[in-house]
């Protein structure tokens, strides 16, 4: 069974209280941005495009097992690493589990101040574009169940 | 009105004038403040602080509606407010003057009053690359409602708009033209004069943007011939939320109200309204007192300052940050007019624009990422936004270096 979404976000809450400043946070999130890689080319789309004033975000799901896992990119290398924590948190979860997340992490570790509330750059979408896409697959689940 | 004694400054001391402006004491992220989006919006001084202060203590009252003297004393200080403001920009009459919430507003007005009334169907308006949607989407609502044209003066690829191409863009369909006087974005300063004379050739009419022009230099109205000239208040060093739009009286008379309410009317009945004279006609309900109070307030202040000195030395910071910035590898300049306030918009080759303004915040300096309200003219130069650095004579050579070795270190972290 995979680990729970609460649990891998203290987990992360813990990583991030070893740094003392901002420069360190956004340093760590570079590194992780950086180290993120494999997104499909082909998906590199409008189609999965999230679009901000001041950066992009595709995101790609795919269903398996009940579960459903993700796949992201973004032309902001601290918004994809981001995102990396983000995927590290639902990617593997099953759709209830991900519609129900409240990612508290993002506010504990003081960058809901700094990033997700700012409508320019797609991060908010990207949630909720994620949301969305494990309430599809949730309600096709259930469509399924009925028939 | 009795207001407590405001010290204003003269001459230009840029040291002695930062001590006026008391937000520039601030620390971010443990480090002094060095505030480069003054093309956003630019700081208070003190005395534009404390006149909000004075008025919210000792004259507060509604305007035009009293016979008691606090309700006198806050009209005077409104009306006053409003004298300097036509003398700052030398307009010749007061009552061509109307305060409205900033240059967004006082460009919507024309377009629904003047624009409705003159625009018919056919006819074109002309407006160029590097507008402010401020000043694109209005005109876009009435082209559609009007069905009418909207037509675009390209620019150069230094980002100057293309005089000829504007020339040959009039015709006999071509009704207005609004156009920016120093663009938001690329800091490129238009030929308005000769803009505006082209146009009256014609006997075609003149908006001006002016929000970004009147912090950077003197404004004179009767020289310019403009027909309306739009500008805020908090650009310019006074409050949010008060702007002017200044209009030749033989239009604001011919045109209807932009709202409808109190003080802008003569006489009401349930059969027929009519309504006051100008510039009371378009200010409908209880106005922004304390802001006229206080841009009237920035109007002294600025009116204080050595301009001359001023331009001098906000042309220093711009030819040095931009000396600094060239010797950093893959930055490119966006906007090189050889016109140009002082404001720089730059992208770095590999680096998204948000990465590095949030890396520059670290260090404490404040820029704007992004298409500044820009949309069109991002799309011209075909990139998705930029990192723009704005000063204001506030603004220190000590601060562009701190900010050239934030760069320097995003680019280092980001790359």
């Amino acid at each position: 069974m995979s680990k729970q979404i609460e649990e891998i976000e203290n987990e992360i809450v813990d990583e991030f209280s070893f740094f003392d400043d901002w420069t360190d946070k956004y340093q760590y999130l570079i590194e992780l941005g950086q180290k993120q890689n494999g997104f499909p080319k082909e998906k590199m789309t409008e189609g999965y495009r999230i679009k901000g004033c001041m950066s992009s975000v595709w995101v790609v799901p795919e269903f398996k097992d009940g579960k459903i896992y993700f796949k992201s990119d973004s032309d902001s290398i601290i918004v994809k690493g981001l995102i990396a924590l983000l995927i590290r948190v639902l990617s593997g979860q099953t759709p209830e589990e991900i519609i129900n997340a409240r990612l508290d992490f993002i506010e504990k570790i003081g960058l809901k101040k700094h990033l997700a509330q700012q409508r320019t750059n797609g991060l908010s979408a990207m949630i909720k574009q994620i949301k969305m896409y494990a309430l599809a697959y949730k309600l096709k689940t259930e469509v399924g169940k009925t028939k | 009105m009795e207001t407590e004694e405001i010290k204003l400054k003269t001459g230009f001391n840029v040291e002695e004038l930062r001590k006026d402006f008391p937000i520039l004491e601030r620390l971010i992220n443990g480090k002094p403040l060095v505030y480069l989006d003054n093309a956003a919006t630019s700081q208070k001084p003190r005395a534009v602080i404390n006149s909000h202060i004075d008025f919210y203590l000792h004259h507060n009252a509604n305007v035009h509606r009293g016979v008691y003297q606090l309700s006198t004393e806050s009209s005077d200080a409104y009306e006053q407010a409003r004298d300097k403001i036509r003398k700052f920009i030398n307009a010749p009459d007061s009552r061509e003057i109307i305060y409205t919430s900033g240059t967004t507003e006082s460009i919507n007005l024309v377009t629904y009053t003047f624009g409705r009334k003159i625009i018919k169907e056919g006819d074109e308006i002309i407006v160029s690359t590097m507008e402010h949607h401020a000043n694109i989407v209005p005109w876009q609502i009435l082209c559609e409602e009007k069905n009418a044209k909207l037509k675009v003066i390209p620019i150069n690829e230094k980002g100057e708009l293309l005089m000829d191409e504007y020339v040959k863009l009039i015709n006999e369909n071509t009704k207005i033209v609004s156009i920016v006087h120093i663009s938001n974005s690329l800091g490129t300063i238009n030929p308005i004069k000769e803009i505006i004379e082209i146009a009256h050739k014609r006997n075609i009419p003149v908006l001006v943007d002016g929000a970004q022009a009147v912090p950077h230099m003197k404004i004179d109205i009767q020289d310019l011939d403009c027909d309306f000239y739009a500008f805020s208040g908090h650009k310019m060093f006074g409050p949010t939320g008060i702007g002017i739009l200044y209009g030749k009286t033989k239009h604001l008379e011919m045109m209807p109200p932009y709202q409808t309410g109190g003080d802008m009317i003569r006489h009401v009945s349930f059969e027929k309204t009519s309504f006051n004279e100008i510039p009371t006609k378009f200010e409908a309900g209880t106005p922004n007192i304390s802001g006229a109070i206080g841009l009237g307030i920035a109007v002294d202040y600025l009116s204080k300052l050595d301009y001359k000195k001023l331009h001098e030395h906000e042309k220093d910071l711009l030819e040095y940050a931009t000396e600094e910035m060239e010797k950093i590898q893959g930055l490119q300049i966006i906007g090189t007019a050889k016109e140009k306030a002082s404001v720089i918009s730059f992208i770095i080759k590999g680096l998204n624009v948000m990465d590095i303004g949030i890396i520059l915040d670290t260090a404490g300096v404040a820029v704007r990422t992004g298409q500044h309200c820009t949309e069109p003219l991002m799309d011209r130069f075909c990139i998705p936004g930029t990192v723009r650095a704005s000063f204001a004579f506030y603004n220190t050579k000590e601060e562009i270096d701190i900010f050239i070795e934030a760069l320097n270190k995003a680019i280092s972290m980001l790359k």
